[in-house]
């Protein structure tokens, strides 16, 4: 016996709303299980996990500080991936746009260097990002090499830039001779929303791109021209679109976008250049996006949803002392849950009983 | 460290007058203990015999105490890991790796009734202590051994990252080394991780492939030495005892034992004595432990033992001046008859005789 995927002529819309709740609950009820087979309570569990960030303002607020470089990220990696192009390597245009504005804080360092410093720096990050972004597509269009892979390797290549550059040129010369450079001047730090509260600027940014990708999707030609690129490719170059220059803009987008949510991370969070400054937005975001049905709303969603299985895995191991492979696993179940609905809704599942097998 | 001490003080005095008494500290039925690990605690390395001390805190004071433990926490996202310790009601939180630094700092200066302690690094407060281990008394040693025992002159070494604990370890391997064994050579790569068995196991073995048959690590997982066993080679185990990982090749493990100053501070946290200090302890505190000396001839481990109780008496100091730098001119003594303490922790050179360069 096995199984055959059909298209279903007609998708209903409301079994495709409904899709990622029945994926929530599932993957909840499986995580439950292993829980109760853990002999741990499943409702504990859920409390911690969900319940209680949710309805606690620090957690609130915690939610929104790790959804924001996701957010950023991801709605940037939709314009790509609409286009069917794969930029794999947010992780690394997110630390060049924190290299590249953070060279400007290093700069200004202790100097008198006024207002002018942040807005600069955070306009050095997008730049760098993009930039960092437009590497692979140039080799795209220019060579035909696969974006997949340049894409990646960038990643390797732009961690082991900053790497050289904290522990060399950029270190602080006060700090002992390890790799970190000098905390940022007030000028060059990116204030918090609330005073004395964790959520930066960056949250806003992510508000902002998520309006504009929503409406240059929804309501502008250029929004059509991805989709059609992606779509149908054919028929995109017959309309006269150039593939080239709708490669290069979106790499250049989804880079900008990382290297903004780079530098907002490292002005708003981190507050100085270390060897690592991600743990791993830039790949996290890919699974975001497509949590997020390349939908810039559903990415927001999608952000803090993944947000949430970070903190409230941090909860479990606290409170419940559950062990952090679980957390792990269960972002694992629920994005194949996610998935899985999606494809049923898209698709007929038949038993096929004959012709095939060995 | 000057600059970080004066802070401190300023910080202490603004705490003291914002809480107006508050901060004499009362001692304590119960105490809540929450660690933060940098690695899983089954990574066998660093983040196991934290773990290790935790527990030991645990048996130390039954009833008393209750522990809780976050693992794999990346360095540029713990804050947030430090602070929900701090919310859920612990007294004392540990945070055992370098890079928590920064968020330890700031989350301490958040929360000034709850104690703070950070391994590894510098930046005190009035509720914020620091404390690491001499590891490199202990690499001194192995580092003689592996200078008696080697066949093909050359020895190699697996490290993390080029940072100043790492070098300062290295320094003391190969001067150990050196000591019994002048033509000794010495290669070194550098993982770029603390705990990536693949990536050290493959350090391990291009190290192998050159001709080296003692292995010495730097890094967390059991891969290198267990890369040596399968070659029939020699290696020194890391942080815990690795020998049921290299039955054969294991000739000593540098130990880090956390379980005392754990216990101790725990202690102090209970009786309401905890003060914000620095501690840096060697083989003489007890933080620095030898695992029992294997598969070598008795006047090795003889030498062995001899060198343990020297540096625990403090007749040996790895870093007795003078010292020279790879360019054969003499390091500048800056402590008593040795290099001082700033001077090893933040050590940047290699000495003469090591042909590598520290990448920069």
């Amino acid at each position: 016996m096995r199984f055959e995927l059909t298209p279903r002529t007609h998708v209903s819309p409301v079994m495709r709303a409904l899709a990622p709740v029945a994926a929530f609950i599932t993957a909840f009820l499986i995580a439950g299980f292993v829980i109760w087979l853990m002999g741990r309570s499943p409702v504990a569990a859920f409390d911690v996990y969900v319940l209680q960030p949710l309805s606690d303002p620090w957690a609130l607020q915690e939610l929104l500080v790790k959804a924001t470089p996701l957010a950023l990220i991801a709605i940037g990696l939709s314009y790509c991936f609409r286009a069917n192009l794969w930029n794999i390597g947010a992780e690394g245009q997110y630390v060049i746009g924190a290299v590249l504005g953070g060279w400007l804080a290093l700069k200004t360092h202790g100097t008198e260097a006024g207002a002018w410093v942040l807005p600069l720096m955070l306009l050095l990050g997008v730049i760098g990002g993009a930039l960092y972004g437009l590497i692979p597509a140039f080799l795209k269009t220019r060579f035909g090499v696969n974006e997949i892979l340049t894409s990646l390797m960038l990643v390797y290549v732009a961690q082991l830039i900053l790497d050289y550059l904290v522990r060399g040129p950029w270190r602080d010369p006060k700090g002992f001779n390890f790799p970190q450079s000098v905390t940022f001047d007030p000028s060059a730090t990116l204030h918090p929303i609330l005073e004395g509260g964790r959520v930066h600027y960056g949250a806003v940014f992510a508000a902002i791109a998520v309006l504009v990708t929503a409406v240059v999707l929804g309501r502008t030609l250029f929004g059509y021209r991805l989709k059609l690129t992606g779509d149908a490719p054919r028929a995109a170059r017959f309309a006269g679109f150039s593939s080239k220059a709708t490669t290069m803009a979106v790499f250049a987008i989804s880079g900008g976008l990382a290297g903004l949510a780079g530098i907002s991370e490292v002005s708003g969070q981190i507050g100085q250049l270390q060897p690592s400054i991600s743990p791993g937005y830039g790949f996290t975001a890919i699974t975001v996006a497509f949590l997020g049905r390349l939908n810039p709303v559903g990415i927001l969603l999608a952000a803090l949803v993944v947000a949430l299985t970070f903190i409230g895995g941090e909860s479990a191991q606290i409170l419940l002392k559950l062990p952090l492979d679980l957390t792990q696993a269960f972002q694992g179940i629920l994005l194949m849950c996610v998935l899985a609905a999606d494809a049923m809704v898209s698709y007929r599942i038949r038993f096929a009983t004959r012709g095939g097998g060995k | 460290m000057f600059s970080g001490k004066v802070y401190g003080a300023l910080a202490g005095a603004a705490v003291l007058a914002l809480s107006a008494g508050a901060a004499v500290a009362q001692p304590k039925d119960k105490v809540k203990v929450g660690f933060i690990y940098v690695g899983p605690v089954g990574d066998h390395g660093w983040s196991y015999q934290h773990d290790q001390g935790r527990q030991a805190i645990e048996k130390a004071f039954p009833g008393k105490v209750t522990t809780t433990f976050v693992e794999s926490v990346p360095e540029a996202d713990s804050e947030r890991a430090i602070e929900q310790l701090a919310r859920t009601g612990h007294d004392l939180i540990f945070t055992t790796s370098f890079g928590f630094m920064e968020p330890t700092l700031k989350v301490a200066k958040k929360y000034p009734n709850i104690k703070f302690e950070h391994a590894t690094g510098f930046k005190r407060n009035p509720n914020l202590s620091t404390y690491a281990a001499k590891f490199h008394e202990g690499r001194y040693i192995i580092g003689q051994i592996a200078g008696k025992m080697t066949k093909s002159n050359t020895i190699g070494y697996v490290g993390a990252f080029p940072i100043p604990e790492v070098i300062a370890g290295i320094n003391a391997f190969y001067l150990g080394a050196q000591s019994v064994n002048p033509n000794v050579k010495i290669k070194i790569v550098f993982a770029n991780t603390w705990y990536d068995p693949a990536k050290e196991g493959d350090a391990a073995k291009a190290l192998l492939d050159q001709g080296v048959d003692m292995l010495a690590q730097h890094t967390d997982s059991p891969a290198p030495i267990q890369a040596a066993e399968a070659r029939g080679k020699f290696g020194f185990g890391q942080a815990s005892d690795m020998e049921r990982f290299a039955p054969k090749a294991q000739l000593t493990a540098i130990v880090d034992n956390w379980s005392d100053y754990y216990v101790a501070r725990t202690k102090a946290v209970l009786d309401g004595t905890w003060k914000s200090e620095d501690t840096w302890g060697g083989i003489n505190a007890h933080m620095v432990v030898m695992s029992p000396y294997k598969n070598m001839p008795d006047d090795v481990k003889k030498l062995a033992q001899e060198t343990e109780a020297a540096i625990k008496s403090g007749s040996l100091n790895p870093f007795k001046c003078p010292i020279m730098g790879q360019d054969g001119k003499e390091i500048e003594c800056k402590g008593k008859g040795a290099l001082s303490d700033e001077q090893v922790l933040g050590m940047n050179f290699y000495v003469k005789g090591i042909e590598d360069k520290i990448p920069q």
